[in-house]
């Protein structure tokens, strides 16, 4: 798969405009298709993609190309600040509830990382603010879902709640929250299982955990390297359950990411922390800057850009 | 056969125009196909059907249906995608990698269930010896469909839990081992030595295995997915490919670039989470699939 750089591509469509002037609509129309095959490939969805470039000719017919770039360059800077935008300006953080504790629960797909997020969540909260965590094991389903959980708890001293025989979950997690209240613990961080969106019982059962834990977050999490689908399942997760915010995980890989661009899309809901590994303390705060460009594939060229 | 399923289908179309390629092209790229693919695939079929002359709509969709499976058969026989067993050959070793979360422990799971309602005789490798609970959630599976588990203790060496169940395989005369691994991803040059590693302490006993060195791929994956079949097949030689959770909504496009690129076989299908949700992978059935949206 041969990932050209998406600022060379616009440079070559656009490599026999030398006039500096305003930008065309030929130009745009031959920038535009670099555009959309640089983010099909980093997996942005089709109709997101079709959005984006709708927005793109808007942003940039008619404007003047800033006398230190090239036409195409004052293109892919206008590309990236869109995009940047869209991934929200600024870092996101958790919501704080008035009165402790503050309530935190983990949803998404089967394997996308919620467990391991739960543990590296409580971990970050230790470092920074020395909180005092309670973990409910709200997956009674997965072949030793329960087992990982209380070993993340050993490592990091931190109370899991769990009941071993108990088929409601929402009864364990609001056992769980009363436990938390008796031990003024700061924090519930509440993990649930895996599931599809189109799982009707499933999703059922994420809102009456959600009814009873009147969380303050309700965090999804997906995998950095979903295709084509994060849509429907961002917009499934997020009309059930109106989420919080996202964690987007494993972008310690090779993957562009472009999954992050369609959520934020379909839910305009935050990308709060992202995963950058399995230890429990890989886990940063969302950079919105860094994964737009991460989605377009550019690198230094756009260093020089942005101190255009 | 493939083409009679197909022809079956295409006679469920509506009138297939230009409107009919935009709307294949647009359904194969939402489908994970990738961009490239996707439009080769549209071209093609534009093309064929202009070349062929088809004056009609029915004589279009019959040369569509034609150049899927021209296209199908070439890119490898439906032989391949069978799981090898051989008889003579005891253990059959099976060595599943893949990415984190992608499904490993659980088709093994599954597998394990079927060969054993088969009769055979199994055993399972617990080689994740990294991740927390991985190997209760094996030894859970073992229990849930009767088959035994070899372990290590945490943390070890994932190769010496895999030269100890390989040698007890031996010894029993067992017809499958099943060996899990921890999800590793592709760019981890560590992680992929440990790897083949394991690979090659299969070999140091038996020479011929593993039989199948397969790569379990989450359906919902996009084009990270070609990057994962590559790396992993130069690390530990793939002969085919586990692709999970189609139950969801995703189709698992991205095999058919893989298989256009690599001609690796899919040969197993993950369709749940219950111990009977596997199925062998039907190619007629998942080029239908992705065609799903258009009829
Ligand atoms: N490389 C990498 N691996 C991760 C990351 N987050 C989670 N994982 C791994 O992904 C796999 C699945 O993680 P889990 O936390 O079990 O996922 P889950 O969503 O709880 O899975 P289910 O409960 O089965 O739905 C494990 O192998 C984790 O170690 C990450 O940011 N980077
Ligand atoms: N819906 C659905 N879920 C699946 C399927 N296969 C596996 N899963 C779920 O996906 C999650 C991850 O599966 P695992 O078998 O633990 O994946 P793994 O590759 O062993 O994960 P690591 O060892 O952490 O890398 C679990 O919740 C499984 O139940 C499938 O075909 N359909
Ligand atoms: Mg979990
Ligand atoms: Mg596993």
């Amino acid at each position: 798969m041969a990932f050209e750089n998406l600022s060379e591509r616009i440079q070559k469509a656009l490599k026999n405009l030398t006039g500096k002037g305003k930008i065309s609509e030929d130009d745009i129309n031959k920038a535009s298709r670099e555009i959309r095959l640089a983010l099909l490939e980093a997996d942005v969805n089709f109709k997101v993609v079709k959005d984006f470039i709708k927005k793109i000719k808007k942003e940039s017919l008619g404007k003047e190309v800033q006398e230190s770039l090239n036409p195409g360059q004052q293109v892919i800077k206008i590309v990236n600040d869109e995009l940047t935008k869209m991934m929200g300006e600024t870092a996101v953080g958790l919501n704080k509830s008035k009165h402790i504790p503050t309530v935190i629960m983990m949803v998404g797909l089967q394997g996308t990382g919620k467990t391991t997020t739960v543990g590296k969540l409580a971990y970050h909260l230790q470092k920074k603010e020395n909180a005092r965590p309670l973990l409910i094991a709200g997956d009674i389903y997965r072949p030793a879902a329960v087992d990982q959980l209380k070993q993340i708890g050993d490592k990091l001293k931190v109370p899991v709640y769990s009941e071993a025989n108990e088929k409601d979950v929402a009864k364990i997690v609001k056992d769980g929250l009363a436990q938390a209240d008796k031990d003024k613990n700061d924090y519930v961080i509440i993990d649930t299982a895996g599931r599809l969106e189109i799982d009707e019982p499933l999703m059922e059962e994420l809102e009456r955990i959600k009814k009873v834990a009147q969380p303050d977050n309700i965090l999804l999490v997906v995998d950095a390297m979903t295709g084509q689908a994060a849509t429907d399942v961002a917009k499934g997760f997020d009309q059930r359950l109106d989420i919080t915010g996202i964690v987007l995980t494993k972008l310690d890989g090779d993957t562009r990411g472009g999954a992050a661009l369609s959520i934020r899309a379909v839910t305009g809901k935050p990308i709060i922390y992202t995963g950058e590994g399995e230890k429990l303390s890989d886990l940063e705060n969302f950079h919105p800057d860094r994964m737009a460009s991460r989605i377009l594939g550019m690198g230094d060229m756009l260093t020089l850009i942005e101190k255009a | 056969g493939f083409g009679a399923r197909l022809n079956k289908f295409f006679a469920q179309f509506r009138t297939v125009d230009e409107d009919f390629f935009d709307d294949l092209e647009e359904l194969l790229i939402e489908s994970d196909v990738g961009y490239e693919t996707a439009e080769e695939l549209t071209d093609e079929l534009r093309d064929e059907a202009k070349l062929k002359k088809a004056k009609s709509r029915d004589e279009l969709k019959q040369v569509i249906v034609q150049k899927l499976v021209d296209l199908y058969d070439k890119n490898g026989n439906s032989e391949d995608e069978k799981l090898i067993y051989r008889p003579d050959d005891k253990p059959n070793v099976y060595l599943f990698v893949g990415v984190n979360g992608a499904g490993k422990t659980t088709t093994i799971g599954k597998l394990a269930k079927r060969f054993k309602d088969q009769g055979k005789s199994v055993l399972l490798a617990a080689a994740d010896t990294f991740r927390v609970g991985a190997v209760e959630q094996l030894e859970a599976w073992g229990k849930r469909v009767g088959v035994p588990v070899v372990t290590g203790k945490a943390q070890a060496d994932p190769a010496s839990v895999v030269y100890d169940a390989t040698q007890r395989a031996i010894k029993e005369k067992a017809d499958y081992l099943l060996v899990d691994t921890a999800g590793r991803l592709q760019n981890k040059k560590n992680l992929m030595n440990e790897l083949e590693k394991i690979q090659r302490t299969i070999k140091k006993l038996l020479p011929d295995q593993p039989t199948e060195t397969l790569l379990v791929l989450d359906g919902s994956t996009g084009q990270n997915a070609l990057l994962q079949a590559k790396d992993f097949d130069k690390t530990t030689k793939l002969t085919g490919l586990v692709l999970t959770k189609l139950d969801g909504s995703s189709k698992g496009g991205v095999v058919l670039a893989i298989r256009n690129e690599m001609k690796l076989p899919v040969k197993l299908v993950g369709l749940g989470e219950k111990a009977g949700d596997l199925a062998d992978f039907d190619a007629a059935s998942y080029a239908i699939g992705l065609f799903h949206g258009l009829v």
